[in-house]
């Protein structure tokens, strides 16, 4: 009789999600360089060269670095299945989203369709690579818990998610005629509705109850939320494909937005219950990404039933910066001293002492991260409003907290290696 | 009649609302409370394992011959949080408030996800296994103090 996730070995070496944890604050510094120098086009459309630049290098750059990071991690322990190769796979799917953030985001600044194609096969690679060794991973999954369905369906966004984008790098880099223009919605959708938003669905069933000690999410949420939310956009999917339903598309794509809506609210008032009265940096940052998320969606419901898209751009933002990264920096302050403490106690001989979580990554480092990304996420908002001045200043406020939030990182790192190496 | 998975994530959640007891006392420097409080989380937690190591552990070792397996590293994780619990109990002592939020923060992920692991894939596995076995296993473990 198998008896998974219980093991040591099961656990991935801390190199195979640190990888992932330290490039992706990087590619957010590298967003805010867009946002200083071509912040004037960036903020006018949010089709502009600029603003495809910035989305990507945040999209793919910081989210899906992290997300696969963490993913490598969690997969043994909540599918209770490791990952093939685990050392290859990361190193692969790492060299490719690396360079091909980096070739894509290029391409689309400076309309160089040579870089845009390295972009749109190293991606499709580095992704094919991981979303494989996902789907090997699970279907030798022993169990298929409620957990297992939501990742797996988080995976499959992601795996839809690409295959659009792959559709549009076709068209725009090589001149390809486009099968349908809905995918430039479509692709969109996908990102942030089907994966990330399940993923963090999914994680968040788990870590808020935990970590926070709040009563358990609604059993019809946590059973429900991830299959509904997918059956509406696949629904929804098909009607802007078809092109003849708009009314249905818009209601359709109006209750996946209300599926996430409710999960958000849920989260917050979750929070507000919990046992643990003290408020972490990982509170902090998921309420304000909760508080951003709810502000998108509200946006978002407002430009669709006027018709607009004035406000596009600082939807994209709240959702992107205000939602993502902040519910993400706030995972990685958890997981990454965490999984420090953990392989210490694996390396360190029974008897001695090994450094705790606080003493890996004292409080005040967190909190001074904590007001940086909120100072970052105003600044932005600030900069929609008001361009051509505010640019350069929200550009500067993002990159500083993207730097204090790698600086974090590496602190964990550097404690992790003293502690390793005095043993 | 209730079952393993039941009562365990109980007593898990038990231990979960003491922790936090203590933990607010440390942060709003009650140290007299937070001493008791953080004594009656640990003995809560002290008796947890117990039921794990002493009773159900063995019987479901027993009963499935698997001594090397997902209770050798359960128990494990109890020594590595048997220790946690000891930093918390000099921390207290000291007075010393980061100390005290590191190490049980540390403890809190650690045991966290520790349950997890316990109520998602052993407890299910005991119950499976152990049949009706179970029933009178539970009974010598009650009352949930």
């Amino acid at each position: 009789m198998a008896a998974p996730g219980l093991r040591y070995d099961q656990a991935p070496p801390f190199a195979v999600p640190l990888r992932f944890f330290l490039t992706a604050p990087l590619f957010l510094v590298a967003a805010a360089l867009v946002v200083g120098f071509r912040g004037e086009e960036l903020f006018a459309s949010r089709f502009s060269p600029a603003a495809l630049a910035a989305t990507h290098l945040v999209t793919l750059g910081f989210m899906a670095m992290t997300m696969l990071g963490a993913m490598s991690q969690v997969l043994p322990v909540l599918a209770g299945v490791p990952l093939p190769r685990p050392r290859l796979v990361a190193a692969l799917a790492h060299a490719g989203i690396t360079a091909g953030t980096a070739a894509l985001a290029g391409g689309f600044l400076w309309g160089a369709p040579g870089p845009l194609k390295a972009g749109v096969l190293l991606l499709g690679g580095g992704l094919g690579v991981f979303l494989a060794a996902v789907a090997i991973g699970l279907a030798r999954a022993p169990n298929r818990a409620a957990t297992g369905v939501g990742l797996a369906l988080a995976a499959l966004g992601l795996a839809v998610t690409v295959a659009l984008g792959l559709e549009l790098g076709a068209v725009r880099a090589w001149g390809r005629a486009a099968a349908n223009l809905a995918a430039r919605d479509l692709h969109p959708a996908w990102g942030l509705f089907g994966w990330t938003g399940l993923l963090v669905a999914v994680v968040g069933f788990h870590v808020v109850p935990m970590f926070q000690m709040t009563p358990p999410y609604p059993a019809t949420m946590q059973r429900w939320l991830a299959p509904a939310v997918f059956a509406l956009l696949v629904a929804w999917s098909a009607a802007r494909w078809g092109g003849d339903l708009p009314r249905a598309s818009v209601w359709l794509l109006g209750a996946v937005a209300g599926g996430w809506f409710a999960f958000a609210v849920t989260t917050i008032a979750l929070q507000a219950r919990r046992r643990r009265p003290r408020a972490d940096a990982t509170l902090l940052l998921w309420r304000l990404g909760m508080a951003c998320a709810v502000a998108a969606l509200a946006g978002w419901a407002a430009s669709v039933a006027l018709a607009t898209d004035a406000i596009d751009v600082a939807v994209g933002v709240l959702a992107l910066v205000g939602f993502a990264v902040s519910v993400i920096a706030g995972m990685l302050h958890k997981i990454v001293p965490f999984l420090a403490w953990f392989h210490l106690r694996a390396l360190v001989p029974p008897g001695r002492r090994v450094p705790h979580m606080g003493l890996l990554l004292p409080d005040p480092a967190q909190r001074r991260y904590v007001v940086a990304q909120a100072a970052a996420v105003a600044a932005m908002l600030a900069a929609v409003a008001a361009p051509p001045w505010m640019a350069p200043v929200a550009a500067a406020a993002l990159a500083l907290a993207a730097l204090l939030l790698e600086w974090n990182l590496v602190t964990v790192l550097r404690a992790f290696r003293r502690a390793r190496d005095a043993a | 009649m209730t079952t393993i998975s039941v009562f365990m994530a109980d007593d898990h959640r038990a231990c979960d609302g003491l922790y936090a007891e203590a933990e607010a006392a440390v942060a709003a420097g009650a140290w007299d409370d937070a001493a008791a409080r953080c004594a009656a989380f640990t003995e809560a937690l002290a008796r947890h394992f117990a039921r794990e190591e002493e009773t159900l552990f063995p019987a479901f070792e027993a009963r499935t011959g698997m001594t090397e397996g997902p209770t050798a590293m359960m128990r494990m994780e109890h020594d590595e949080m048997r220790e946690l619990c000891a930093a918390l109990a000099a921390a207290v002592e000291a007075r010393a408030r980061d100390e005290f939020l590191g190490a049980g923060e540390t403890l809190v992920v650690l045991m966290q996800q520790h349950n997890m692991k316990e109520e998602q894939i052993l407890y299910p596995l005991m119950d499976r296994s152990l049949g009706g076995e179970a029933a009178g296993l539970l009974e010598r473990l009650a009352p949930t103090a």
